[in-house]
């Protein structure tokens, strides 16, 4: 028995990674919340350790599969699209000329400007025209940006976390209790989400955190079912059995057995919706239901230009579309690397 | 007073297609330092009789009837909780697929950890150390090292010896070991059963040693007890029984071992496959297989007839039973 693997105890690349991944982790938590929380480091600082601890994770997650997730064109221009829209959205209050939530700054003298016009003392360029508000469609755009994405995440986020408790305790329990949990499930994915969420923002009204929610309740169930399904398969393997076997009480076996082993294709299914969640944000606040006008969305900054299309304006609408398409498309398309890569099924 | 009595146990499974009795009436003891080997082929309930033993048969599986008796105290009475606390601490079970039994995105380290601390309150690095000179009780090199790997870095063989040492990890009175070294080739098989065989003897934990390879049980078990279709059908000491099989099932299985003197003769062979158990025979359910069966085999089925301590078989015909073999 002579041993197959060599491992250094101070340069030990899994330890070192381990690390990695804990450090990037805190560092993406302690960023948001000096940002949110408005305490702390300057938001310039902040935003930097937010954007490094993204990227640090993404490596973390990636690690060791770099060939095969970089294994087209489409992966490398999809990458650098993605990681150019975030670092927009991370750095939208640096980067854009106007900031457009800042009435003071807006002039309506300025108001529906073609592209690559200037305002009154020239002293600032519209690249991308200006809306009826006289507010600049580029920093519009990148404020946007950062709306539509945040949101997203956020409700992406907690809808995943919300659907693996519900889909890994139905496996676990099974019976009557995942009899019930599951029709739950069923019954919310027979409606279509468009409409569950308008139902809702009609019911809450205007807001960030509404919208943050009505994405939560339309998207927990997709969750909720996948895991239920990878966790029914990983029940019957011979390590739960040896886990039980151990003595291990049920919830140790279920978070710290059963979870970690359906975490796989719970990471892909989350970066589609992520792009599904934009999407679905976007319609919200295009209908008028969605993130309050003071915080325009893309969505929102679509819908403004919509009455001007036919008369000529298309930049309104247009650049913000653009925007939107090019986000979506990004986030499609590394999800479907993300999934080539991650996805031990699909290897064998 | 034995580690472990079983008397009569009786776990049945209710499927849509009827009542499966996987196990029908086992019973056995074991003491202190003892190995019993449970032999049978796929099918006859030795592996659902160690589950029995854990209370880890999954529904529609249930325990209808029988007591498990460990130190005198039935297992059947005890509340999860306290059931919980015996598992993996006074009896542990080993699997018999090495590639399965450990969980592949966890360390070594956090599976021995846990499962040290789930039934002591000692330190993180208390419980390293305990892993650590168990890893390396059972023969595996530079443990220290190993603990940071993950199991698809072992091989086959010493995922088995990963899997044992964390039977072994609280120094249990009983190990159920099903199948260990099945998936294993035959030198780390060997190997493993004499690391097994001479830990079981220094700490003197009972094992029950279920398998389906005659060969194995004959250098390692004290005795040996013979399963078919969900019954026990021969039952003695490990040398009695091989070399004085009483049912022509046991004569059966040694007549297909290829062994030495036996060199150019034919293998006997079992005709027929096992039956399926939601459609035993009336009689003997071994009869239609059996060259020996008669009218009475068909009919009736055949009691325990003890011939001495813990020694006893099932059949109609049982003298008449070594001349198969021979």
């Amino acid at each position: 028995m002579s041993a197959d693997i060599h491992i250094a105890p101070t340069t030990d690349p899994a330890k070192l990674w381990r690390i990695a991944s804990r450090v990037a982790g805190l560092a993406v938590v302690a960023a948001l919340v000096m940002l949110l929380g408005g305490v702390g480091l300057p938001p310039l600082w902040s935003r930097i350790i937010l954007l490094v601890g993204l990227v640090a994770l993404a490596a973390v997650l990636l690690r060791g599969k770099y060939a095969k997730f970089f294994s087209g064109p489409s992966a490398y221009v999809a990458t650098a699209c993605l990681l150019l829209l975030i670092v927009l959205a991370i750095f939208a209050t640096e980067l854009s000329p106007q900031n457009p939530y800042d009435l003071r700054q807006l002039d309506i003298m300025d108001g529906r400007q073609p592209p690559g016009s200037t305002n009154f003392d020239r002293t600032l360029t519209f690249h991308l025209g200006t809306d009826e508000q006289g507010r600049d469609i580029l920093s519009g755009i990148l404020y946007g940006l950062r709306v539509s994405l945040s949101v997203s995440i956020a409700a992406t986020l907690i809808a995943m976390l919300i659907g693996v408790v519900v889909g890994i305790y139905a496996a676990w329990a099974g019976g009557r209790i995942e009899a019930i949990l599951m029709r739950i499930v069923d019954f919310q994915l027979s409606f279509p989400s468009i409409l569950v969420a308008l139902m809702l923002m009609a019911a809450f009204g205007r807001g960030l955190d509404k919208i943050v929610i009505a994405l939560i309740i339309v998207q927990w169930a997709y969750y909720a079912r996948t895991v239920r399904g990878t966790a029914l398969s990983e029940t019957r393997k011979e390590y739960i059995d040896a886990a039980r076997g151990l003595g291990l009480p049920a919830w140790r076996i279920v978070f710290g057995h059963l979870l970690p082993n359906c975490i796989p294709p719970l990471i892909v299914i989350s970066t589609v919706q992520v792009a599904n969640t934009i999407v679905l944000e976007s319609s919200l606040s295009f209908l008028g239901v969605g993130v309050p006008i003071t915080q325009p969305s893309l969505g929102l900054l679509i819908a403004n230009g919509y009455g001007y299309m036919l008369s000529g304006q298309y930049w309104m609408s247009m650049y913000p579309g653009v925007a939107l398409l090019a986000i979506v498309a990004a986030i499609n398309m590394v999800g479907d690397r993300l999934r080539d890569t991650l996805n031990p099924r699909l290897t064998r | 007073m034995s580690v472990l009595d079983i008397r009569d146990l009786q776990t049945h499974f209710f499927t849509d297609d009827g009542v499966v009795k996987a196990v029908d009436g086992v019973s056995f003891s074991l003491d202190a330092g003892e190995v019993l080997g449970l032999v049978g082929e796929s099918g006859s309930g030795k592996s659902v009789t160690g589950f029995s033993i854990l209370r880890l048969v999954d529904p529609p599986g249930r325990v209808v009837g029988g007591e498990i008796l460990f130190h005198g105290q039935d297992l059947a009475q005890l509340s999860n909780r306290e059931m919980r606390s015996l598992r993996g601490n006074r009896i542990a079970m080993i699997f018999q697929d090495p590639m399965m039994t450990l969980n592949p995105v966890l360390r070594i380290e956090t599976q021995m950890v846990e499962a040290v601390r789930a039934h002591e309150r000692i330190s993180h690095a208390a419980a390293r150390d305990r892993a650590i000179t168990t890893l390396a009780k059972v023969g595996i090199p530079s443990a220290a090292e190993r603990l940071a790997a993950y199991p698809h870095q072992f091989s086959g063989g010493m995922r088995q010896r990963v899997a044992i040492a964390i039977a072994l990890l609280n120094g249990p009175e009983l190990i159920v070991a099903d199948e260990p070294t099945t998936a294993l080739d035959v030198t780390i098989q060997s190997q493993i059963l004499a690391e097994v065989q001479e830990l079981a003897r220094e700490t003197g934990t009972a094992l029950i040693w279920i398998t389906h390879d005659l060969a194995v049980v004959a250098g390692l078990a004290d005795k040996i007890s013979v399963m078919y279709a969900g019954r026990i059908v021969e039952s003695g000491p490990t040398d009695q029984v091989l070399a004085a099989p009483q049912h022509p099932y046991t004569a059966g299985l040694l007549g297909s071992i290829p062994g030495h003197g036996r060199r150019g003769e034919r293998l006997t062979q079992i005709p027929g496959m096992a039956p399926s158990m939601s459609r035993l025979p009336v009689g003997c359910a071994f009869a239609p297989r059996c060259d020996l069966a008669s009218e009475i085999c068909r009919s009736t089925a055949p009691m325990v007839t003890e011939t001495g301590a813990g020694q006893g078989y099932r059949c109609h015909h049982p003298n008449a039973a070594q001349k198969v073999a021979t």
